[in-house]
C-alpha cells in the first residue's frame, strides 16, 4: 500500500471498513462526469475563469485522465476587466500542464459594436454573447462549468447534465429527469449540454478540497492590503475598469476575495485569513453567502441568476 | 491541516429526499431542518423576510428559502426537485427536495433514484391517505434503504400518543408488505419544531430521535460493498506518451462491491478473462478499492476493451441476457407503446432496443395490476418487456441498484422516457393472475 494520511480512503478503517469521506464520495462523483463526459461527446471543453471551482475542476479532470493529459481544452470568457493575479494564474496553469486556451473576449465585441457596455459598468451579464458565440463557433457540444446548487436557488434547479438549445437557452421547466448516476447527454447538432462535476459541493467542500490537495490558487483569495472603494455595501478594487467615482473614496483595507469574477461586480471582503487554514475556519463560521457576500449582479432582481441562465449564462 | 478541517472532511455524506402531498408541510419542515441546524444564512433569511413582507406576512415564510424559480415564487408551488445541502458536526447532507404537487411520481423516482434515505411527510389530522401509500410504494420501488415517516402536525391533535401510533402502525405494515426494509416513524410539528432538530417538550411519551439525529446517526453505504464486484468501463486512458509508452489502464466508477489486485475477472459481454494487475485510485497505485470510487484498472492480458463493457470477478461474473424483464416508471410526457423502438442506456453502455410487451400497468392508490394496458403516459408504473441488440450483463435492481438500473431513451430527440429497474419487483407479483378473459375489463 501507498496510502498517505492525506488519502484516507485508501486504508480500510476498523470501524467502518469501506466508507468513504464525504470529500472522497464528491471527488469520486466528479470524476465520474468527467469520464462519461469525455466517453460520449465529441468536442467538450472547461470553461476556465481562473476562480477557485474552475481550479478545482481542472485539478479533478487531471485525476480523472492520470496519467494521459487532460482531452479537453480550455475556455476563459474574458469580460476585460480581469484581476491581473488571475490572468497570470491562468497562462501559467495552462503552459504547466499544456493545455489548449480559448479565449473569448467581452472586450472585442464591445470594440466591435456588437455589444453596449451598461450604464453600471457591470460586465458579467455581457459575458453571455461571447460564451455561447464561442460554443457554436469551435462545435462544443459538452461545456464544464463550476456552478454548483448551493450558490444560489436557480442553481439548486440546475441539473449535471443540463440541455441548451441552439440558442443556449435553459428552460427549468423542461429540463430532463436526472435519475441514478445515468446521464442522458443526447442532443441535437447545434445543441449542447452544461455539466457540473461540482453541482454537489459546497463553498466550505471546495475550500477543503483544495487545502487536502494542496491546490495553488491566485494570490486574491488570501488576505492583503488593498486600494478598494465602496460601492453597493461593497468593497471593489479601483482600477481602469470604471471605479471609483465622483463622491467614492478610495482607501487601503485588509481584504481577500471569496469569489473571482468581472473586477466591476465582485465585491472583496473584510478579512486577516492569509492561509488556507484561516480561510476555511473564515467561511465555516461566515453567516453569509459567497454571492450574497461579493456579487453585485445577483442582487439586481430576485431572479437575477434564473434570468441570466435562461439565455444561456452558465 | 488543523484538527477541524480533518475533522470536519472526514465526515460522510447522505443524500436523502423528501415527499409529502401539498399541506403535509414539507417545506416548513425542510426550512425548519434549514433553520434549526444553522444552514440558513443571515443574507438568505433576509432576502425571505423581505419578501415575506412585501406580501403581507407577519413571518418569515420558509417555503421561500427552497422555491428557486420565478414561477414557483409566482405561483407558490413547487415545479422542480431541487437539491439543498447542509451539514452537522457529524455528517454532510444532500437533500432531494421533490415537490409533492404535480408529476409526483417521476420527481419522487427523480428524488429517490440517488436517495439513500426517504422522509415521507403525513399529516397526523389525515393520517395515511393514498398519497403516502404512493410514496411508500415509490420509496419501495426504488429500493431506498431507509424510509422515515414523519407523522406532522402533532400540535393539532393535541400531541396524543395514541394518534401517532395507529398512523405508524398502518404505514409500518403496508411499507414492510412492500419490501421496505427499514421504517422509522418520528411524532413531530415542524410548525413549532417538536422533534425535528431539537426533542419536542410536549411529547414525553416519544422516547426516539429526532429527525436530524435519526439522519445523522442511520448508517450509510454499506450494502454497496457487501454486494459482488461491477466494473463498467468509462474510458479507456491510453497516454502513448514518452513516459507512459504502454499504459492502458480502464476507467469507471466501481459500481459495487471491492476490488482486489491479483483477482481473476472477466469481461462482459466478450466473456474474456484476465487478471487484475494494477489498481489506480486517481493518481495513486493501490491493493484494493471499493464502491463507489472512481479508479483505473490495469489488467495482465492485453485484451480488447471499450467503454460500456464491464468487469467482475471471474467467481461472481453476472450473466448477459437480450431480453430484459423490468418494472419502469415512465417520466416522459410522450407514451411509450408497445412496439417502441428506444435506446437502452445501462451503467455506460448505450444500445437499441425495442419494447416486445408491457403486460401490467400499476395503480398506485390500490396497488392493483392492469393487465395489457398497451402503452404507458406520465408517471406510469408498470412492467415492460424489452428485446436488445446486444447483450447485457444486467443484475437485478434489487441486487443492484447501480447495475440494475437503466434509462430508455427516445432516439428520435433524446428524451428521457423511463426509469427502469431490472428484475421482480411488487410490481411483478400479480402478473401470472389476470387470465385471457379479463383482459379489456377495466378500459
Amino acid at each position: 500500500m501507498t496510502a498517505t494520511a492525506a488519502h484516507p480512503h485508501t486504508e480500510p478503517d476498523a470501524d467502518a471498513p469501506y466508507a468513504l469521506s464525504h470529500l472522497d464520495s464528491l471527488e469520486s462523483e466528479a470524476v465520474h462526469i468527467f469520464r462519461e463526459v469525455a466517453g460520449e461527446f465529441e468536442k467538450p471543453v472547461i470553461l476556465f475563469s481562473g476562480g477557485k471551482d474552475s481550479i478545482v475542476m481542472l485539478h479533478l479532470a487531471l485525476k480523472a485522465f492520470a496519467p494521459a493529459p487532460v482531452p479537453f481544452a480550455l475556455l476563459h470568457v474574458d469580460t476585460g476587466h480581469n484581476f491581473p493575479e488571475v490572468i497570470d494564474y491562468r497562462d501559467r496553469t495552462v503552459a504547466a500542464h499544456g493545455l489548449r486556451l480559448h479565449v473569448a473576449s467581452v472586450q472585442e465585441y464591445i470594440d466591435a459594436g456588437k455589444l453596449k457596455e451598461r450604464p453600471d459598468g457591470t460586465r458579467n451579464p455581457l459575458q453571455t454573447v461571447p460564451l455561447t458565440e464561442a460554443i457554436q463557433q469551435h462545435r462544443f457540444d459538452a461545456v464544464f462549468g463550476g456552478g454548483r446548487r448551493d450558490e444560489e436557488k436557480a442553481r439548486a434547479k440546475e441539473r449535471v447534465f443540463s440541455l441548451r438549445d441552439e440558442f443556449s437557452q435553459w428552460d427549468p421547466r423542461r429540463q430532463r429527469p436526472e435519475l441514478w448516476q445515468l446521464y442522458n447527454g443526447r442532443h441535437a447538432p447545434g445543441e449542447h449540454v452544461r455539466v457540473f462535476p461540482l453541482s454537489n459541493w459546497t463553498e466550505l467542500d471546495v475550500w477543503q478540497y483544495i487545502a487536502r490537495e494542496g491546490i495553488e490558487l491566485p494570490e486574491i483569495y488570501f488576505a492583503h492590503e488593498r486600494e478598494v472603494f465602496a460601492r453597493s455595501g461593497m468593497w471593489l478594487t479601483a482600477g481602469d475598469w470604471g471605479g471609483p467615482k465622483d463622491g467614492e473614496t478610495v482607501e487601503k483595507r485588509l481584504v481577500r476575495y471569496r469569489t473571482v469574477g468581472d473586477m466591476s461586480c465582485t465585491g472583496a471582503v473584510d478579512s486577516d485569513a492569509a492561509t488556507l487554514d484561516a480561510v476555511i475556519a473564515e467561511i465555516a463560521v461566515s453567516r453569509l453567502t459567497e454571492r450574497g457576500a461579493t456579487r453585485a449582479d445577483d442582487k439586481l432582481s430576485e431572479a437575477a441568476m434564473e434570468d441570466r441562465k435562461r439565455e444561456g449564462y452558465f | 491541516m488543523t484538527s477541524t478541517t480533518e475533522q470536519l472532511s472526514a465526515t460522510t455524506l447522505l443524500r436523502f429526499a423528501t415527499a409529502g402531498s401539498v399541506d403535509d408541510g414539507k417545506s416548513t419542515l425542510v426550512g425548519r431542518l434549514l433553520h434549526d441546524s444553522k444552514s440558513v444564512l443571515e443574507d438568505q433569511l433576509e432576502a425571505v423576510e423581505r419578501v415575506s413582507a412585501d406580501r403581507g406576512q407577519n413571518t418569515p415564510d420558509l417555503a421561500l428559502l427552497t422555491d428557486g424559480l420565478r414561477a414557483e415564487r409566482e405561483q407558490g408551488i413547487t415545479i422542480d426537485v431541487a437539491y439543498r445541502y447542509f451539514a452537522t458536526a457529524r455528517r454532510r447532507f444532500i437533500l432531494a427536495d421533490t415537490p409533492g404537487h404535480v408529476q409526483y411520481t417521476r420527481n419522487m423516482v427523480t428524488g429517490a433514484s440517488t436517495a439513500e434515505l426517504a422522509v415521507v411527510l403525513v399529516d397526523a389530522r389525515n393520517g395515511v391517505v393514498e398519497q403516502t401509500r404512493r410514496h411508500a410504494a415509490v420509496a419501495a420501488l426504488l429500493r431506498v434503504p431507509h424510509v422515515v415517516l414523519a407523522v406532522n402536525k402533532m400540535d393539532l391533535v393535541g400531541y396524543e400518543e395514541t394518534v401517532f401510533a395507529a398512523i405508524a402502525e398502518e404505514f409500518t405494515a403496508y411499507a414492510s408488505e412492500l419490501g421496505v426494509p427499514e421504517i422509522t416513524a418520528i411524532p413531530i410539528s415542524a410548525l413549532a419544531g417538536d422533534n425535528v432538530v431539537e426533542p419536542s417538550s410536549h411529547m414525553d411519551w416519544y422516547g426516539g430521535p429526532t429527525v436530524l439525529e435519526h439522519l445523522e446517526t442511520v448508517p450509510v453505504s454499506h450494502d454497496l460493498t457487501a454486494c459482488p464486484a461491477r466494473f463498467p468501463v468509462q474510458y479507456v486512458i491510453r497516454p502513448q506518451t514518452a513516459e507512459h509508452p504502454d499504459y492502458r489502464g480502464y476507467a469507471g466508477q466501481i459500481a459495487s462491491g471491492v476490488l482486489r489486485v491479483g483477482e481473476p475477472v472477466t469481461v462482459l459481454p466478450s466473456g474474456r478473462t484476465s487478471v487484475i494487475e494494477g489498481i489506480d485510485a486517481l493518481g495513486e497505485s493501490v491493493d484494493i478499492a471499493w464502491a463507489p470510487q472512481s479508479v483505473t484498472v490495469r489488467l495482465k492480458d492485453d485484451i480488447d476493451i471499450s467503454r460500456g463493457d464491464l468487469i467482475a470477478p471471474t467467481a461472481t461474473a453476472p450473466a448477459t441476457t437480450q431480453d430484459v424483464e423490468a418494472t419502469v416508471c415512465h417520466v416522459a410526457d410522450q407514451p411509450l407503446a408497445v412496439g417502441a423502438r428506444v435506446l437502452l442506456k445501462h451503467t455506460t453502455r448505450t444500445v437499441k432496443a425495442i419494447v416486445k410487451e408491457i403486460p401490467s400497468r400499476l395503480t398506485l392508490d390500490d396497488l392493483s395490476q392492469h393487465p395489457e394496458p398497451g402503452r404507458l403516459v406520465a408517471n406510469d408504473i408498470g412492467r415492460v418487456v424489452v428485446r436488445t441488440a446486444e447483450p447485457l450483463a444486467l443484475d437485478a435492481y434489487a441486487d443492484s441498484r447501480r447495475t440494475g438500473s437503466f434509462l430508455l431513451i427516445d432516439p428520435q430527440d433524446g428524451t428521457t422516457l423511463a426509469a427502469g429497474m431490472a428484475g421482480e419487483s411488487f410490481a411483478s407479483r400479480a402478473e401470472a393472475a389476470p387470465a385471457a378473459g379479463d383482459e379489456g375489463w377495466d378500459f
